[in-house]
């Protein structure tokens, strides 16, 4: 394999190894601070209690974000050079910025958070966990703002003497963040990242819900956990179902301003060849993929056109003539200045002609399953999500079952799953290029590192992830099975010789 | 495409001085700050005499550690924002020592956070080991390679390209181990621990407090020894004049600053000084980057398009994002670095007090 191949691999195992962590960080750590905010108004101890144990949840969770993402912070120079040192002018500044700005005040209030419980009045170390949480959401709101300038590169013109992309000036970095792209997947990522932290909890007390019925009929204590849980399981579950509707809004949204800036991605995420008026959407397609023509399929009429552009009869573009356009250097959708630019225009022509060039298609068994296993696993948490409220209202107490089991382990993995699929439906969707109509993949890696080195350190990042893996799930594990700690009211300390209510 | 024969583009000089000092401040805001917790983690299993001094080792940096790596992480993030051809040829050049320090910080992060959730002493012995091995190498890494900056990394540019800069040969790796370099990751792994177990003097209490006090005495002379060396043999091979020798000087008081205020007692005094060395030396080697940000023309391969810039290999005026990006840097710093020094000072005085075994919980883990 060529050093950009594994190049790719590397980007792409490590990426979704991280993202893994990262929608529970963002969203369970400000369902955290909301259980702590009410704690704090109600006095109750089932809410200081679970905040603890999904606090706990959340560090163990927490520290892996961490480490892996430092990993992501370097890879841009380590592996893509090229890429680096042409998109740098515009595409680092977000990534600078979300370090001084949210890493900063994720790591240190998180810190303050963990450390704080008996350092702090009560409403000061309230006070760290918005702090954190709010941190992780500005976090996001870069990253994606960079990603998404990758899809679309707005704000930017191409400097002949330098070589690369330029800021356009202060009315370019207004159009950076401004882009449709940008504006689009900060909510549908914040949605499924909710989705996934709703699902979490919904299945954890879903889980001890229906275990913990019996005993609690005879146990006062099992009665007070039997409270939290059913608290937790219908909050959980309400967060699910909210944040699951408007991640199909979002994900609407999503489709239409893709079809606009990148038809092909829309093209290729339902395998259409040839141009449709009015296109259906394909919900199982066989025999297709490659070849051109399709052997079995179930199609919903229309359906597509308004996916792709809110008219249930409009045009939607095929592979064919898109790939077309793209060998006489016309790329559909690149319609920014960047793109636009003719000595780019110019080189992204060329690339038809670079030994080794993919073609013009992304890969098609990919996006167009990956694009449907996303919707599938959002639909099916949001389905649970209903069935546990339905099962649940006033004061039910589900009999459990292996359906039910199966229902709470499926609710957290159906979204987190879902967002990997729907990454890789979108990095793989904008290939080959890595700024779309601009800069192929292919041209982006690092010249002077050798496939041997990419190689090498692919396999021992798999390693280290895999062994991390193990630990971080057996720890999870271990801390739900043990259920709600027992609390006392944290205390001020004012003995310097009095036992911290925490420590390493 | 118009080859690059202007060596220096339009840009505003004094912005992309004003960005190389920033990013010096922000990979001294690091080694300050995150070299006494590498310190900590690599005496953690030397110095503590059970589970419960070990404990009190790994707490007095457990709430700032965290915070204290994200220097790291933001001085990567200005690096490329402020010089994307530095960040490009820097991380891509040294592929390998990179992957190291990676592989070390992800060891000792999860260490940390992992060590407190079982009880069982294997489990934390493990992790503290794995946090001690990591912080080592990471230290060790970073002391080679910032040796190698005095030097200067030998680039060419890339095959096909006249603006992007590459490390002459492909596999950089075996060079970087040059009897210079050696010194310079055994001297920081040193300055470390001694950094590290002055910062312990301050803030631990009891027996384990006068066995540190004791191990600093040693820990400081060996400081003072390898830094001495490794500062006088820097300005035989990137000298930088008046600067550098004064540097050098302030440095050494630094050190014996900190070695004698812990032995009097005034400990406060002692990890300002430490800090303050780490800080003279960190500016003296920032000075030799200036301005070919560690790097030289390797004088092979690039003939071929003679490109001034190219002849010059990595520049400073070169290597820089346009006026527009580093003005808007520019105002985001000049909000945001006072407001992060502001909260993360009140984090260190939040946790101001010093730590003994009496303070150590005996459950672990209880509470979140
Ligand atoms: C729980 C996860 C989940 C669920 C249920 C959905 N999505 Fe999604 N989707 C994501 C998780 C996700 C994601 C991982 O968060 C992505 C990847 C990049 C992004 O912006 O969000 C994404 C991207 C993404 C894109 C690509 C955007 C681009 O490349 O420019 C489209 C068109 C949609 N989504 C559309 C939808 C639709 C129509 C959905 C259902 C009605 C839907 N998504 C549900
Ligand atoms: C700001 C955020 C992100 C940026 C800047 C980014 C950038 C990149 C880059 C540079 C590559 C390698 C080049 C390529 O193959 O196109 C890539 C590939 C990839 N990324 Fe992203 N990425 C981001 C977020 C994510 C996330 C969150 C995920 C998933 C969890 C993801 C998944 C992937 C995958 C699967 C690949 C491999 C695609 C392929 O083989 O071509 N990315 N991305
Ligand atoms: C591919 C590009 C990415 C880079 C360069 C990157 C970088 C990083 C780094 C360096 C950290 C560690 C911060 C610390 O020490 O506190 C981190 C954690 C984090 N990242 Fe990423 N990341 C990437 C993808 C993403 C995306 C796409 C998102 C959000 C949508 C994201 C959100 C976060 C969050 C919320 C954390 C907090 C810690 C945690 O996850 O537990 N990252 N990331």
């Amino acid at each position: 394999m060529s050093a950009e191949t594994l190049a790719r691999w590397q980007f792409g195992i490590t990426t979704v190894y991280h993202f893994l962590f990262v929608p529970i960080t963002i969203a369970l750590s400000l369902l955290v601070a909301v259980m702590q905010t009410i704690w704090y108004r109600s006095g109750e101890e089932k809410m200081l209690r679970l905040t603890k144990f999904f606090g706990k949840l959340l560090l163990i969770n927490f520290a892996m974000g961490v480490v892996t993402g430092i990993v992501q912070e370097f890879q841009f120079g380590m592996n893509w050079s090229e890429y680096s040192r042409f998109v740098g002018d515009i595409f680092g500044a977000p990534l600078a910025m979300e370090a001084l700005i949210a890493f900063f005040l994720e790591s240190v209030f998180l810190g303050i958070w963990i450390f704080g419980w008996d350092r702090l009045p009560k409403k000061l170390h309230l006070a760290s966990i918005w702090l954190a949480a709010i941190g992780t959401m500005i976090s996001a709101v870069f990253i994606l703002a960079a990603n998404s300038w990758m899809q679309h590169p707005t704000g930017a013109i191409y400097n002949d003497v330098t070589g690369r992309a330029e800021t356009s000036g202060l009315g370019g970095i207004l159009e950076v963040i401004s882009n449709p792209v940008t504006l689009v997947t900060i909510p549908h990522v914040l949605a499924t990242a909710y989705m996934t932290a709703g699902g979490l909890m919904l299945g954890i007390a879903g889980w001890h819900l229906v275990r913990n019925a019996k005993a609690a009929e005879t146990s006062e204590k099992a009665a007070a956990d039997q409270d939290a849980w059913r608290w937790a399981t219908r909050f959980g579950a309400w967060v699910l179902i909210v944040s699951g509707l408007a991640t199909f809004v979002t994900g609407d949204l999503q489709g239409k301003i893709m079809t606009d800036v990148q038809p092909m991605k829309m093209a290729a995420a339902e395998a259409l060849w040839t141009t449709e008026q009015p296109a259906s959407f394909s919900i199982f397609t066989i025999g297709s993929l490659d070849g051109s023509t399709e052997i079995f399929a179930i199609k919903v009429p229309y359906v597509l056109s308004f996916l792709a552009t809110g008219n249930f009869n409009a045009k939607v573009l095929g592979i064919n003539d898109l790939v077309a356009e793209a060998k006489n250097g016309n790329i559909a959708g690149a319609t920014t200045a960047l793109q636009t630019n003719d000595a780019v225009k110019a080189s992204v022509k060329a690339a038809n002609d670079l030994e080794g060039f993919p073609g013009w298609v992304p890969n098609l068994p990919v996006t167009y399953w990956s694009f449907r296993i996303m919707m599938g696993l959002g639909f099916l948490a949001f389905a649970i999500g209903a069935w546990v409220l339905f099962a649940t209202r006033k004061g039910a107490t589900p009999k459990g079952g292996k359906l039910w089991d199966a229902a709470m382990i499926a609710s957290p993995l159906a979204p987190l799953f879902g967002i990997s699929f729907g990454w890789i439906f979108t990095e793989m969707g904008r290939q080959p290029f890595i700024v779309f109509g601009v800069l192929p993949t292919m041209s982006a890696n690092s010249p002077g590192v050798t496939a041997a080195e990419v190689g090498l350190t692919m396999v021992l990042y798999t390693v280290v992830y895999g062994v991390l893996a193990v630990v971080e799930v057996g720890l999870l594990l271990h801390f739900i099975k043990l259920g709600l700690p027992e609390v006392t009211e944290p205390q001020v300390l004012t003995d310097d010789d009095a036992p911290l209510s925490f420590a390493y | 495409m118009i080859a690059l024969d202007a060596a220096v583009t339009a840009n505003n000089f004094a912005l992309q001085v004003l960005w190389f000092v920033l990013i010096a401040v922000l990979w001294i805001g690091y080694l300050v700050l995150e070299g006494f917790d590498y310190g900590v983690a690599m005496l953690v299993p030397f110095l503590a005499k059970d589970e419960k001094e070990r404990r009190v080792m790994v707490n007095t940096i457990g709430p700032v550690w965290d915070g204290n790596e994200v220097w790291l992480l933001t001085a990567g993030g200005a690096t490329f924002a402020a010089f994307p051809a530095w960040y490009a040829t820097l991380f891509s050049g040294l592929y390998l020592p990179l992957f190291l320090v990676l592989v070390g910080l992800i060891v000792r992060g999860v260490a940390f956070e992992y060590r407190a959730k079982h009880p069982d002493t294997k489990w934390r012995t493990t992790f503290d080991w794995m946090a001690c091995i990591g912080s080592f190498v990471v230290t060790l890494v970073f002391g080679v390679g910032f040796a190698n900056f005095i030097i200067g990394l030998p680039v060419v540019a890339a095959p096909g390209s006249n603006h992007l800069m590459m490390l002459e040969t492909p596999f950089y790796f075996l060079p970087l181990f040059n009897g210079f370099a050696l010194l310079g990751g055994v001297t920081l792994v040193a300055l470390f621990v001694f950094h590290g177990s002055t910062f312990l003097s301050l803030k631990t209490k009891g027996d384990l407090h006068d066995r540190i006090v004791a191990f600093n005495k040693t820990a400081g002379l060996v400081a003072i020894g390898l830094g001495a060396v490794f500062l006088l043999w820097q300005q035989f091979i990137h000298p930088t004049g008046l600067l550098g020798w004064a540097l050098l000087v302030l440095a050494a008081l630094g050190l014996a600053g900190a070695w004698w205020f812990v032995q009097a007692g005034r400990e406060g005094i002692a990890f300002i000084s430490s800090s303050a060395a780490v800080l003279f030396v960190a500016v003296g080697i920032f000075a030799t980057m200036f301005p070919g940000l560690g790097f030289r023309a390797s004088g092979k391969g690039f003939a071929t398009d003679g490109a001034a810039a190219v002849a010059q290999g990595l520049q400073l005026t070169t290597a820089s994002s346009t006026d527009a990006t580093l003005i808007l840097m520019s105002i985001v710093a000049v909000v945001f670095v006072p407001i992060v020094l502001a909260y993360t000072a009140w984090t260190y005085w939040v946790f101001r007090k010093r730590l003994g075994v009496e303070n150590m919980p005996d459950e672990v883990a209880l509470a979140s």
